[in-house]
């Protein structure tokens, strides 16, 4: 284990713990797919996909031991990401909404 | 020694440490907001044609598609275990390491060419040649139009990436790295994970539609 | 008490220190770059100029005579194109940023020179293309490349013209990351935030949105052209997909690039403002943050652009607030820069007056803006003149207004010369009755209902058509000036000192021009940032 300015780089024993996890979240994937979950079939999946983002950057990309400024940078495109996404809904889940002046 | 690897603007070592990391991160964001666009497209017409796309997604292989997301998680673990050995100085670990990385990149390209073959052979690739049984046919092309630029995107910063692994294999081989320095290793490292994390949402958002309801 | 320093031209310096197109070509010195932009934007600004030209030519008569239709919509579409990525998103930060942002804060360089060095690069490959598409028959789509014309139906140079921009936008990303670890890393000791020059700041935030709203521009222009590739894409109606998609993906990056093309000209605006007041700027903190808040609420409100598309009309609504919530840090920062004058020591140099000139352009291109962000008023105005009017005011009034104040004012740090004040101010004024004479007609033309891209019109809105050709020429001449004296002043205008404005902030305290490593020792930063009140008259020759 070496320190970088940043703090230290996970061990190799954690890296094999979360590769571990991120292997059986993977067969979580796949079999949460096959069981009807109506419709928080996908919220399941984007959680699952999320919590492995999540490990990656946390340990992988060490986000733990990152200062501030990475933590802004890194959330900052997360957010952005929601803007667009959710300003865009915006319009598609209100398309039908108002209907054409009758007479 | 630690003076060759400071460029002449930087006062020390940890500042230019600290300029290339934050250069990465703010990459990265860059790269969320690249892929982000195709994501959130892709999002909009799942909602509207999720049949559509539940059918078309059926025909995805997804044991070639689980192999393949293990083999790129097992590729980050290798580039995490690289840095570490950059980190401690073991030059002969970190260029096995790096290899190892390299060559999980192909297995994953090798076998995403796999998959774009048996697409092909199946007439699933959108334009004039597209086949699809059934009156979602229509929707289902627009499916594939995603799968291809989203995969294809992938596979294009998989192939940057095992590119700037040959060049840290390269650096690393005339004995650049050391304790004090190994911020290359680090940087791309970065940039690997994040294309692993791309696939890690790929991988459900595309393979995993809709597959209760059956084939 | 500080001291200024009056520092003599070096000896050897960024310019002279060699003169190979080598050295010239393979510079990474932040200096250097920022004068190959230079070249370049002036380049595209006269041809896209020319565009201009012969649009103004042919809407001189009512009757579409000079060219064809078809003709007309490639003229109007290479004029947007090349003005807005090849002159505009570049023009401040590319050759004032590159310049002067190691300068201000006591660094050696940009965080990456090399990298700096690959965005010109990639700037020019984007051009080559773009250049390569409007010469070889053009793009008759506008430069809003609206899906399905574009990806299906037009017989133009669509791909050619994506590729191009698609690969002029890395180059505006990487200057924006450039940027964003500069300021953060580089700072001189004693430079904190709230120490730092406005300009800074207004380059931060314009390095904000570069990087976080571009590439979705890239990727809108890469299915774009997979479409056009492969007959078949994600906008494509007959397979499910939505032109109105391609609205939102594109104009989510197209309205925060307005925010690119102004921020930059507010920082200097800021700059001149505060020494040609001799005065610090009224709310600092105020611009500062205004120019954050103007960078994050400018991804906000883009529909804006989409009301008569075909949007949903709640969507166009929360559009419609939030773009009337933008304008308010854009209205700080003109009622801080009129506080400025307050009070203040006023000097009518050169600067100063194109400083004026953007304070007053901007502030109506901007209350136009509102009037357009209100659904009933853009439903009749939308795709009309007044539209038109309403940007050149903000792109033309503001913007190159204020690049033109930022070269002046900086000129003799740049170039070690002295412009010529006498025409620099005639220039001014040629420029500021040419430009309103050109535009303001405009904004009556789109509200009688003349609709914009229409090289044919009613006859009755001839007169103030033919003001606005007029205009034109007017402000063609008025750019032309300064070209030639600019030129000029490199051999045979007098020789600058390193601070003729006896202007705050440490590109000042270098010799004009710099030496190539910008500073002997890293200076150390003790004020706050236009302490005009606190600087001494007297002046120290070294």
């Amino acid at each position: 284990m070496s320190a970088s300015p940043h703090g230290s780089h996970p061990t190799a024993r954690t890296c094999l713990v979360i590769y571990a996890a991120l292997i059986v979240l993977t067969g979580m994937t796949i079999l949460a797919a096959f069981i009807d979950l109506g419709s928080l079939s996908t919220p399941v999946a984007l959680s699952i996909a999320g919590l492995k983002a999540a490990l990656v950057g946390w340990f992988f990309m060490n986000l733990r031991a990152e200062r501030g400024l990475t933590w802004v940078y890194a959330i900052a495109g997360l957010l952005w990401l929601a803007i667009l996404y959710g300003l865009t809904l915006s319009d598609y889940v209100t398309r039908g909404w108002l209907s054409p002046l009758a007479g | 020694m630690s003076e060759q690897a400071l460029a002449h603007h930087f006062d020390t070592i940890e500042e230019q440490k600290e300029a290339s990391s934050l250069g990465m991160w703010v990459f990265l964001v860059t790269e969320v907001m690249f892929f982000g666009g195709v994501f959130t497209a892709y999002a909009i017409y799942r909602h509207d044609y999720f049949n559509a796309f539940a059918a078309a997604s059926h025909h995805l292989d997804i044991a070639l598609g689980g192999i393949n997301t293990a083999v790129l998680l097992t590729s980050s673990l290798t580039m995490v275990l690289a840095v570490n050995a950059a980190a401690s100085g073991s030059r002969k670990a970190l260029l096995g390491f790096l290899a190892l990385t390299a060559v999980l990149g192909c297995v994953f390209l090798g076998i995403k060419a796999i998959e774009y073959g048996h697409k092909f052979e199946d007439g699933l690739f959108p334009g004039p040649g597209f086949r699809f049984e059934g009156p979602l046919a229509r929707n289902a092309e627009l499916f594939y139009i995603f799968y291809f630029s989203m995969t294809g995107l992938h596979a294009l910063h998989m192939v940057i990436g095992v590119g700037l692994l040959a060049w840290l294999l390269a650096l690393s081989r005339r004995g650049t790295f050391r304790p004090g320095y190994y911020t290359p290793v680090e940087v791309v490292g970065l940039y690997w994970h994040f294309v692993d994390v791309i696939w890690i949402f790929l991988f459900p958002i595309l393979y995993l539609v809709g597959r209760h309801h059956g084939p | 008490m500080t001291t200024r320093l009056e520092l003599s031209p070096p000896p050897q310096h960024y310019l002279n220190w060699s003169y190979t197109a080598r050295s010239w070509l393979l510079s990474t010195d932040h200096k250097r770059i920022g004068i190959l932009y230079l070249l370049s934007i002036t380049f595209f600004f006269f041809i896209g100029g020319a565009f201009a030209v012969l649009i103004r030519l042919e809407l001189m008569t009512p009757a579409g005579d000079l060219v064809h239709s078809e003709t007309y919509n490639r003229l109007f579409t290479a004029h947007g194109v090349i003005m807005i990525f090849f002159f505009l998103i570049p023009s401040i930060p590319a050759v004032l940023g590159n310049f002067l942002i190691p300068l201000m804060i006591g660094a050696r360089d940009l965080a990456f020179p090399k990298l700096n060095l690959l965005s010109w690069y990639i700037f020019l490959a984007g051009a080559a293309f773009t250049m390569a598409a409007v010469f070889s028959g053009g793009v008759d789509t506008g430069w809003t490349f609206y899906a399905p014309y574009s990806s299906v139906y037009s017989n133009s140079a669509v791909m050619l013209t994506g590729i191009g921009v698609f690969i002029t936008g890395f180059s505006s990303i990487l200057t924006g990351l450039n940027f964003i670890v500069t300021i953060h890393t580089l700072r001189a000791p004693g430079l904190t935030w709230f120490r730092l020059p406005l300009f800074v700041w207004a380059h931060y935030a314009t390095s904000l949105i570069m990087v976080l709203g571009t590439p979705v521009l890239a990727i809108t222009v890469a299915l774009l052209a997979l479409e056009r590739l492969f007959g078949v894409g994600v906008f494509d109606p007959r397979i499910g997909g939505d032109p109105i998609l391609f609205q939102h993906l594109f104009w989510f990056y197209s309205h925060p690039a307005v925010y690119i093309m102004i921020l930059p000209g507010m920082g200097v605006v800021s700059e001149i403002v505060a020494c040609f007041s001799r005065k610090r700027v009224f709310g600092y903190s105020a611009i500062a943050l205004a120019s954050l808040a103007i960078a994050v609420l400018g991804f906000l409100v883009w529909g804006h652009h989409m009301f008569v598309s075909g949007q949903s009309a709640y969507a166009s609504n929360i559009f419609s607030i939030l773009s009337f919530l933008v304008a308010i840090p854009s209205a700080i920062k003109v009622f801080n820069w009129t506080a400025t004058f307050y009070r203040g020591s006023i000097a009518y140099d050169t600067p100063m007056l194109y400083a004026f000139g953007f304070i007053g352009l901007f502030t109506m291109g901007g209350l136009t803006g509102l009037f357009l962000a209100t659904l009933a008023v853009d439903v009749h105005v939308h795709d009309t003149y007044f539209i038109v009017a309403h940007f050149h005011y903000i792109m033309v009034g503001g913007m190159v207004m204020a690049y033109m104040g930022g070269l002046h004012f900086w000129w003799p740090k740049i170039t070690g010369r002295m412009y010529p004040e006498g025409w620099a101010k005639f220039a001014a004024l040629v420029i500021f009755i040419g430009f309103n004479l050109t535009f303001f007609p405009q904004f009556v033309l789109g509200y009688l209902g003349m609709p914009r891209r229409y090289h044919v019109y009613p006859d009755e809105f001839q007169v103030l058509n033919v003001m606005s050709s007029a205009g034109a020429s007017i402000l063609g001449v008025g750019y032309l000036i300064p070209m030639i004296y600019f030129v000029w002043s490199i051999r045979h205008a007098p020789v600058a000192s390193s601070n003729p404005w006896r202007a705050a902030g440490l590109e000042w305290q270098t010799p004009s021009p710099p030496p190539a490593d910008n500073f002997p020792e890293t200076p150390v930063v003790e004020t706050e940032a236009y302490p005009y009140s606190e600087m001494e008259v007297e002046v120290v020759d070294v």
